[in-house]
């Protein structure tokens, strides 16, 4: 089985420094591209691969690519690495910026190349401290060589490339907003149109991808469309960095093929349930996205089937509820962070999801009424899809609405009873 | 008024962007470095540094979690609240933390040694329950692990 993002990645050892990375194949992709192909070849061949962006929305990344103007295009133009990772429950970019700087810088400056970028960041999160570190060493290496800066390996294509750490905020990772965040403003979204392709950064035509998605790039231009196809279950090419927390025996992150199950994941992976707990339900793709429940067990982990079961693919890191927790408790705690978090641009998300948070936990506390789900419902509605400026506020929404339909009785029994029947 | 080490390293971050006004992040972060927490004057000095009001200024500044608007202790103490240290017992830790520091979310202990923030999702959610002390990441943490994990701090 292929795992080429994580195939140079070890748990006990340091990533791998620019030499090392060269001795395994590194950067020979970016100067292929360099004396090979012109950047629209570079756009077509990853838009062949059905590389679909691994930063939530599952967008084809070549095709977005296509949208920059190329022609008398207004300069600089900009390609931004979305390193933010904040969703709740998901940990997979950090394996790769820790693990292998290198592989991210290579997919940025290809990426950059295929858009005739002019200048790069990383935007990275605060938590990441070690990440930070070895991405700075990582730049100046590549500069130090010839792969950034001017007339990059003699090629005429140039590309700077900086680093650029938040100060915590979910908001961030939202792509608009985190350009404002770049730009020195509030992270609240822009409306789109204009998008960012045309009119990003600075008002410069502008590509943000997800970490995931670069370190893909420069195994595509390698080793072809086809083969990325090949190495998928599913039409969606690839692999997939997938992730198990929760009360599971073995939490933890793989690279797999795309399309594996939820049920291979749980039970092969993750080494199935804690002794004693029994599966109720997951989120399958970070705290944005509607559970699942028993029945989705053969649900295979890409966008169109977990799409078809009634959730998001999403980040691919799955949390797991067991049936000792409470789900009204994991689903109070879940919309405590989406109100914190909401930006406060728009009234039905600033001034809903504190409602909700109160609701859910008044239910927790056994000072529930049976109007209260009639109120929670409502606002499933009210801060669904098209009501609001950004994704944030429907994201919220998914775990709670799908949460009411599965555990309906978990919530009229907190109801019924006056009490938490899982803290008491 | 900001000194010269804080006004080098901003005119560091104002050359690589098109105008000044977009280095205000990079300097509150700057201020903050060298003072612990961004107090209304140096709100005042940032803003007139990047020619901006001292409105725009804050209304940045209090956008950020981590930009500190009050004064903060030592040391940060950034605890998981999120989903999967919920369900793997943060509240337990939280629990402890209290009862060894005598300190709430937001709080500063009185010897200003830690301050306790709630933290959204450190991403190591595979390893909860997990906190960050300053630079330092502490997985799978138990409760009778604390007092071991606070006594590195000075
Ligand atoms: C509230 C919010 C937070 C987001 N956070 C992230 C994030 O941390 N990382 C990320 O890659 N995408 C995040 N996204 C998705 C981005 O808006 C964007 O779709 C993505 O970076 C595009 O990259 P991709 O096409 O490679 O997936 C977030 C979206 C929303 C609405
Ligand atoms: S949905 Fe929420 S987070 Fe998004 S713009 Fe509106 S207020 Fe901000």
């Amino acid at each position: 089985m292929e795992r080429p993002l994580t195939e140079h990645i070890h748990p006990n050892r340091p990533a791998l420094n620019l030499k090392e990375y060269e001795a395994v194949g590194g950067y020979a992709a970016l100067k292929k591209v360099l004396k090979d192909s012109s950047p629209k070849q570079v756009q077509q061949a990853v838009q062949d691969s059905n590389l679909k962006g691994r930063g939530g929305a599952g967008f084809n990344t070549g095709m977005k690519w296509s949208f920059v103007p190329m022609d008398n295009a207004p300069r600089p133009k900009y390609i931004i690495a979305n390193a933010d990772e904040m969703e709740p429950g998901t940990f997979k970019d950090r394996l790769l910026l820790e693990g292998s700087p290198h592989q991210l810088i290579e997919g940025m400056i290809i990426a950059g190349y295929a858009i005739q970028a002019d200048i790069s960041y990383i935007f990275l999160r605060f938590a990441y401290k070690d990440a930070a570190k070895i991405l700075r060493k990582s730049i100046q290496e590549a500069y130090d060589a010839g792969y950034l800066g001017k007339n990059i390996q003699g090629s005429g294509y140039s590309l700077e490339m900086y680093l650029h750490t938040g100060v915590g905020r979910y908001m961030c990772g939202e792509e608009t907003a985190l350009l404002n965040a770049l730009e020195g403003k509030r992270a609240t979204p822009r409306a789109k149109p204009p998008f960012p392709q045309v009119s990003g950064l600075f008002g410069k035509p502008t590509i943000v991808n997800n970490v995931e998605t670069f370190c893909c790039v420069p195994h595509i231009i390698a080793k072809g469309a086809e083969w990325f196809k090949s190495i998928s279950k599913s039409e969606d090419g690839g692999t997939k960095l997938y992730g198990v927390s929760g009360k599971v025996n073995k939490p933890g992150l793989w690279e797999l093929p795309m399309g594996v199950t939820i049920r291979e994941l749980i039970e092969e992976h993750a080494g199935g349930m804690k002794n004693g707990l029994k599966f109720k339900g997951a989120l399958p793709g970070g705290a944005s996205t509607d559970f699942l429940t028993e029945q989705h067990l053969d649900v295979k982990m890409d966008f169109k089937s977990v799409a078809a079961a009634g959730s998001r693919l999403g980040t691919g890191t799955m949390i797991v509820l067991d049936d000792a927790t409470c789900p009204v408790g994991f689903v109070h705690n879940l919309q405590h962070f989406f109100a914190q978090e909401s930006c406060g641009w728009c009234t039905p998300c600033r001034e809903g999801l504190p409602w909700v948070e109160k609701v859910l936990l008044s239910l927790e506390n056994g000072e529930g009424k049976k109007e209260d789900l009639d109120i929670l419902h409502m606002h499933t509605k009210f801060l669904g899809p098209g009501n609001t400026f950004c994704a944030l506020a429907p994201g919220a929404m998914e775990p709670l609405e799908s949460a009411l339909k599965y555990f309906a009785d978990d919530f009229e029994k907190h109801i019924r009873d006056k009490k938490c029947p899982y803290h008491n | 008024m900001l000194t010269p080490d804080e006004k080098h390293e901003i005119d560091h971050e104002i050359s690589i962007l098109p105008h000044r006004k977009a280095a205000v992040i990079e300097a509150l972060k700057i201020v903050q470095q060298h003072r612990g927490w961004v107090n209304d004057e140096s709100v005042g000095a940032v803003a007139d540094y990047l020619d901006m009001s001292p409105a725009e200024v804050d209304s940045v500044a209090t956008f950020y979690n981590l930009i500190f608007r009050k004064p903060v202790g030592r040391h940060i103490i950034l605890l998981c609240d999120s989903i999967s240290c919920y369900v793997m017992g943060y509240q337990k830790l939280y629990a402890a933390i209290q009862d060894q520091l005598q300190i709430k979310f937001g709080g500063t202990t009185s010897d200003k040694k830690f301050t306790l923030l709630p933290n959204p999702c450190l991403g190591c959610c595979d390893r909860a329950p997990a906190l960050m002390i300053d630079e330092d990441l502490y997985t799978d943490v138990t409760p009778d692990k604390l007092a071991e994990i606070f006594s590195k701090y000075s």
